[in-house]
Order: C-alpha cells, then sequence, then structure tokens
C-alpha cells in the first residue's frame, strides 16, 4: 500500500475505475506504455479520444434527428466510435457501442435512441472519472507503474 | 546451419528500426499504435490520411518496410489501399480494424494482406509484425523449399485465426502459396541482380494501362494455361521489360484472377441460398468463355480494386457462369423465369422490352455472332480476354478482374460480386471491342446481341436491372461492382458499336450514356446500399448485353435464375428506358433516396472502380 496519501488515493480510484467495470485491461496497455519518455502518456491519449469522439457523437446525434434512420450510416459512425473507444479501454462505453450496433443491425430505431442515450451518460461518467484521476495523478507525481487489477 | 544463422541473425537485428508507415483515420488509435511500435523498436511513420500513405510509399518506394492501416477509412477503403500497395510497392501490409467478421478478415486476406489484427490491438502482437517483412526478404534468396512450405502453413494459420475453417484454411494457404510465388518471382529479379554481382534492385516496373493491355493481349493469345513469361514477353515487344517482371505480374495476374474465380464462386453459392435458380448460378463457374474477360485490370492495380470486395467463396471456382447471373440477355422486368423467358422469347426487335429478348430464341443468331466476334476479339485486342483461358481454371488459379462485363452479368446474379470487371477504364476503352465480345461469350446471351442490333441499349439495361435485384448481398460489393461497371459499360459503350456492327444507337447515345455512367458512379454505390442491384445493370448495358448475348439458350433456359426483379427494391428504374436521361434520373433517384453513398463519389478515374470496394 502506497505510504503516499496522494498515491494511495489514486491507487485507490484506479482500483475501483476496474472494480466498476469502467475501464477494461486495454487501460492498463496504455499505463505500460507511459514511461520516462513519454511520462502523460495515457492522460494524452484520453483526452485525445475526448476531443476526437465528440465529432463522431456528434455526428451520432444529427444522424438521430433525421428520420427516418440512416442504420447504415449509423452503424459506420459507431464502428469507429467503438474503435476508439475500445483504444482506451472505455468498456461500459464500448459494451453501449456494440449494442447499439446490434439495433442498427436489427433497424430497431427506437432501441438506438435508447442506447445511444445511455451510451452518452456513460461516456461522460467516465470522462469525469478519468479527468478526477488525473489530476490526482498530477498531484501524486510519478508513480510506480500499478499493480494490474487482475 | 550457415544460413539458419544468417537468418537468425538477421531476425535478431532486423526488428529494430523497421520501418513502419501506419495508417489510421482516428487520432486516438493511431496514437496508440504509434505509441505500441515505437515500443517495439521500429521506426514509425504515421498519416489519418490513406491518400497521403500512398503518396508517402509511393515517392521513396523504399523508405518503409511494412504498412499498417485500418480498414475504415473516409478517404479510401482500406482494401484498396492494400491492394494498391502489394501491386505497387510489393510491401507486406497488415490490416487493422475493430471489426473481427470472418468475411472481413477473409476480405483482407484476398486482397493480400500478411496480417489482420483487430483494435484495440496489443504490444504482444506488433512484437510479431516483422516476420512479415522478414519472410518476404527470405523468399528472396532462398528457393521455395518444403522448409518454406511448413513456415507457411504457420503464419497462414496466424492469418487465418479468424477464420477457423479448413477451407478457408486451404485457400488462405493457397493464396499464401501463390503469393508465395509471386515473392519468389519477384524475388527471382532481384536475386538475378544480386547474382549478376550488383545488390542494386532494378527500377520498379510501373505496369501501365498500356502495358498491362499488350500483357493481357499476350497472355490470351498464348492462352492462360500456356501462357509463359518468355512467350509473354516476346508477344509484348516492349522494351526494357524483362521476363522476370512479366513472371511477376503474371503471378499478380493470376492471383487476381483466382480471387475473382472465388467472388464468383461465393456469388453463385449466395445466389443458391437466396434461392435464385441454383443451377444457373451454379453454372457460372462453367464459363470457359471467360475468354472473353478482359483485363480489366489495365492498369497495374488492375486487380485489386474493383473485386476486392469480393469476399472468397471458396465453393465456385468458376468465374464465368454466365448462367449464374441470369442477367444476361433477361428480360428487364420482374422476375422472370427462365423459361418463361424463353417462352416469351420474340425477336429483339423491341428494343424496351428485353424479355422478348428472350434468349432462346435468338440465341442461335446471336451466339453465331458472338463467338466470331469473340475470337476476333481476343485474336486482336490485346486487353481484354486475355483472361479468358484463366477462367477455365480459376479454381486454382488467380482470376483476373474479369472485365466489367463480363463480371457485369455475373454480379448481377450474385449481388455481391463486384467484379463486374470494371477493372479499368482505359482497358475497357481499348478493349471495348473485345469486352462486348467477352461480355457475348459469358452471357451467350442472344438478348444482348439483340438489344444491340435493335440500337436499344438502354434498354437492355433496364433490364439488368432486374437481375440484379435479385441478388443482394452485400452491398458493399455490389457498389463496387457498380463502381466498376459503371467504368466498363462507358468503356464498353464505345467500342460495342465496332464490335457489333449492329444498329447500335449512334455513339452519341454511347457518349451519353458514358457521361450518364459517370454520374452513375456515385449513383451506383448509393444504389447498391439500398439493395439495388438494378443501376449497376444500368452501369453496364452494353457488358451486360454482351454477356447475354454469349448465353447460351440452354443456359437460361435451365437457369431459371431470371429472377431478378424488374426493380431494384423501391428504385424505379424503368424496364423501357427509352434514354440514358432516364436512366441517370432514375438512378440519381435511387441515389437521393438512398441517402449519401457510402462511398462518396470518387468520381469517373481511374480510382472510381477501386472505390467500389
Amino acid at each position: 500500500m502506497e505510504r503516499n496519501p496522494l498515491r494511495r488515493q489514486l491507487q485507490i480510484m484506479r482500483k475501483s475505475l476496474f472494480d466498476q467495470g469502467y475501464l477494461d485491461e486495454q487501460f492498463v496497455q496504455l499505463e505500460e506504455l507511459q514511461d520516462d519518455s513519454n511520462p502523460n502518456f495515457v492522460e494524452e491519449v484520453v483526452t485525445l479520444y475526448y476531443r476526437d469522439s465528440a465529432r463522431l457523437i456528434l455526428n451520432i446525434e444529427q444522424a438521430l434527428e433525421r428520420k427516418p434512420y440512416n442504420f447504415h450510416k449509423l452503424d459506420a459512425y459507431m464502428h469507429q466510435f467503438k474503435g476508439s473507444s475500445s483504444s482506451i479501454g472505455a468498456k461500459k462505453v464500448k459494451a453501449e457501442s456494440t449494442l447499439f450496433r446490434e439495433y442498427c443491425k436489427s433497424g430497431n430505431g427506437e432501441g438506438c435512441m435508447r442506447c445511444f442515450q445511455q451510451l452518452k451518460k456513460e461516456y461522460a461518467t467516465l470522462r469525469k472519472k478519468l479527468e478526477a484521476y488525473f489530476q490526482v495523478a498530477r498531484q501524486a507525481g510519478p508513480m510506480e507503474t500499478a499493480c494490474r487489477p487482475k | 546451419m550457415t544460413v539458419e544463422r544468417i537468418v537468425s541473425e538477421a531476425k535478431d537485428q532486423f526488428p529494430i528500426g523497421m520501418r513502419v508507415l501506419a495508417v489510421d483515420d482516428d487520432p486516438t488509435c493511431l496514437l496508440l499504435l504509434e505509441t505500441l511500435l515505437r515500443r517495439c523498436q521500429y521506426h514509425v511513420t504515421t498519416t489519418s490520411q490513406a491518400i497521403t500513405a500512398l503518396k508517402m510509399l509511393r515517392e521513396s518506394k523504399n523508405k518503409f518496410d511494412l504498412v499498417i492501416s485500418d480498414v475504415h477509412m473516409p478517404d479510401m477503403d482500406g482494401f484498396k489501399l492494400l491492394e494498391l500497395v502489394g501491386l505497387e510497392m510489393d510491401l507486406p501490409v497488415i490490416m487493422l480494424s475493430a471489426n473481427g467478421d470472418t468475411k472481413l478478415v477473409m476480405k483482407g486476406i484476398t486482397h493480400g494482406a500478411c496480417d489482420y489484427l483487430l483494435k484495440p490491438v496489443r504490444i504482444e502482437e506488433l512484437k510479431n509484425i516483422w516476420q512479415h517483412v522478414v519472410r518476404r526478404k527470405k523468399f528472396d534468396r532462398k528457393d521455395r523449399i518444403n522448409s518454406d512450405n511448413q513456415d507457411k502453413p504457420h503464419a497462414d494459420s496466424g492469418e487465418a485465426a479468424g477464420m477457423g475453417n479448413a477451407d478457408n484454411n486451404v485457400k488462405v494457404n493457397k493464396k499464401r502459396k501463390d503469393q508465395k510465388e509471386d515473392e519468389d518471382e519477384d524475388r527471382d529479379e532481384d536475386g538475378h541482380d544480386n547474382d549478376d554481382s550488383s545488390t542494386q534492385k532494378k527500377p520498379r516496373v510501373v505496369w501501365s494501362v498500356e502495358l498491362h493491355r499488350k500483357f493481357v493481349a499476350a497472355v490470351n493469345q498464348l492462352g492462360i494455361d500456356k501462357a509463359v513469361p518468355k512467350k509473354i514477353l516476346e508477344l509484348m515487344n516492349v522494351e526494357k521489360l524483362t521476363r522476370e517482371n512479366v513472371a511477376s505480374h503474371l503471378q499478380k495476374f493470376r492471383l487476381y484472377l483466382k480471387r475473382i474465380s472465388c467472388v464468383a464462386n461465393q456469388q453463385a453459392n449466395m445466389a443458391a441460398a437466396l434461392g435464385t435458380a441454383d443451377s444457373s448460378y451454379l453454372r457460372m463457374g462453367s464459363l470457359n468463355g471467360l475468354g472473353n474477360f478482359h483485363s480489366l485490370a489495365g492498369t497495374d492495380q488492375f486487380h485489386n480494386a474493383p473485386f476486392r470486395s469480393f469476399p472468397p467463396s471458396g465453393v465456385l471456382g468458376r468465374l464465368n457462369t454466365p448462367a449464374g447471373l441470369g442477367i444476361r440477355g433477361l428480360p428487364s422486368t420482374g422476375t422472370i423465369p427462365l423459361g418463361h423467358v424463353q417462352n416469351s422469347g420474340h425477336s429483339s426487335n423491341d428494343p424496351n422490352k428485353l424479355q422478348s429478348f428472350i434468349p432462346g430464341n435468338h440465341n442461335a443468331n446471336i451466339l453465331q455472332g458472338l463467338p466470331m466476334s469473340l475470337e476476333l476479339d481476343q485474336l486482336q485486342n490485346n486487353k481484354g480476354v486475355s483472361h479468358i483461358g484463366e477462367l477455365p481454371t480459376a479454381n486454382s488459379s488467380s482470376v483476373f478482374p474479369v472485365p466489367g462485363s463480363l463480371m457485369d452479368a455475373r454480379i448481377t446474379g450474385f449481388s455481391n460480386n463486384p467484379i463486374l470487371g470494371v477493372t479499368s477504364n482505359s482497358l475497357m476503352l481499348e478493349g471495348s471491342s473485345q469486352q462486348a465480345a467477352l461480355h457475348a461469350s459469358n452471357l451467350r446471351d442472344g438478348v444482348s446481341a439483340i438489344g444491340f442490333q435493335n440500337g436499344n441499349t438502354l434498354s437492355d439495361f433496364a433490364s439488368i436491372d432486374p437481375v440484379s435485384n435479385q441478388l443482394r448481398d452485400s452491398k458493399a460489393d455490389l457498389q463496387g461492382q457498380a463502381t466498376s461497371i459503371n467504368c466498363n459499360s462507358g468503356q464498353i459503350m464505345t467500342s460495342v458499336p465496332q464490335e457489333w456492327n449492329a444498329s447500335i444507337p449512334a455513339n452519341g447515345a454511347i457518349i451519353q450514356l458514358d457521361q450518364c455512367l459517370d454520374q452513375n458512379n456515385s449513383i451506383f454505390h448509393r444504389t447498391m446500399d439500398s439493395d439495388s442491384i438494378g443501376p449497376m445493370s444500368f452501369v453496364d448495358p452494353l457488358s451486360i448485353k454482351a454477356h447475354n448475348s454469349a448465353m447460351e439458350p440452354s443456359v437460361i433456359e435451365k437457369e431459371g435464375y431470371l429472377m431478378y426483379q424488374s426493380r431494384p427494391q423501391g428504385n424505379h428504374i424503368p424496364d423501357n428506358i427509352g434514354s440514358l436521361e432516364d436512366l441517370a434520373s432514375a438512378m440519381m433517384k435511387q441515389d437521393q433516396d438512398n441517402g449519401k453513398p457510402a462511398y462518396g463519389n470518387f468520381g469517373h478515374n481511374s480510382y472510381s472502380h477501386r472505390a467500389c470496394i
């Protein structure tokens, strides 16, 4: 257990993110890529993700305003979004993306809409949590590579 | 022992500093990929645009060792990039996608990918990618020996991981074998250089459309089975072209043909699955008249673009079954069972009613006309036909992209097969006459001939539409096809008059068609999306018609796959399209209805058919 209280807090936050299913193994891959030559890699990637995926979210939203739904297009957007989300290890967001695509494939517009709302919630929640996490991380300073959650 | 040591030394040093080009439109994934690759100690260059990537690769061919590319990209389809890189630069390409569908993986493999990775990609997987580069280099120096073959299954199974079934593996192995042969061929070139004591590579030969046409003509003349590089070289009579260049090109050509045949097979299967006349589809493979396939590939990229979209089917191997397509000469209206069509067969003089064209009645006439023209074409045309010889052996050999016309016919039947042979527009132009012939032979359907005679090319197109509707399998494929068809049709149109001596509408009509086709290229993509194959048929009315005429009456009768509906679902392409404008507007309408084409408008350029994928 970390003696440094900030680091301890960081460890707890991190563990909870994994335990609650917000993040998956891929996030650990990101962490492993972070090193002295690349000290803020994880935060960089996550920031980039949120910036880029905002555009996709907007596209999907706009597409969902046009009836009848163009499921093919929606699916394409979501495919992209899912790829990004899985790259940072956003587990719940990824799951919602998969569900959304299922609805697209079966042409279930209602399902798509519902699913998308849920997805946006997860997306926003994860963002808040990660922002808090990085804030503490910055304060805590460089730390040892965290233990793998598994 | 010594050799092994050398190899292992190469392995030890080589991965470090390997130059990788990473292409992905998603910045998050690209950043991740770049970091992972750097962690593996590779030298990484990234770009988010496929076009930029190609530019970089073309600028300095020896700048990179390996390319990793995403499948889904906005400016160019990953598979297309894959093909282009494989053809032009002969670099190993690894595909990357969040979608691990077996079909997609298969598509990647058939397009020549060395590997197919799923996102999110892990560093363990990237640590091994250097093997693909080594493998190619290795084949440079060594003769193909059994040990290599043993190694291959290893790699093959790795690649075939996503596939899981024996057939696929066999196919993959076959492909790899072809690729290996190809690589070996290439390596031989380099090897010879080495033997000659200079270690410099020969300057890469760019297979321009013209050059390719000559190549195809030569192959055609010799017969695909007998086409050996030396003879081809002699026939081509091109300065500074070496036997090795030709040999390597021939390998690729064969791969392409094989790919086409696989696709055709798959389409046939699908057709069968769809409930269309199975017999007709099954026939597809037997089209020996494939000779008519123009070597659409025309440009050095010929293989890839339009045809890649087909996932290999494994079943058919025979591309040419005109029967399968059923489109040939089938009446445009609705689903017309072949038998039905035949009964109604009347002289084709009713341009607007293809139905009346029933091949049966006119086939005899048309067929007579066609084969002759075909033969002529084959002799004369350097382009197109060459593949014909290849077709019969489609199962094992690579299938060259069949000229749009031929494939078109097929595709309409299967909906999946973009092979429509759009290979290259330029080819079309030159080989148009050939193409017409090809189509004819393939289709063996007098209808098209009739159509031509009647000068009612447009109505012919209409008929094609219905057929295509029947089979909609993969829209993407169709789109590709449409594009290709468009390209081809334009070409074919021009040539048809020559070929047929028919009362084909004045070239003005053809020109219109060409223009329409251009418009249609983008439209076709759309229509494909909307599940309407119909437009595709329009695209290449001439070619399709030709096919039709080529079709044997008996085939048509049995095929019964005239199932095509007269219109794509909801699309309203009138059966009797009196004018190109109608056609174009119908297609435009479809386009609008369908929304934005997934592939956008690639325009009528050499990329258009490639964009079909």
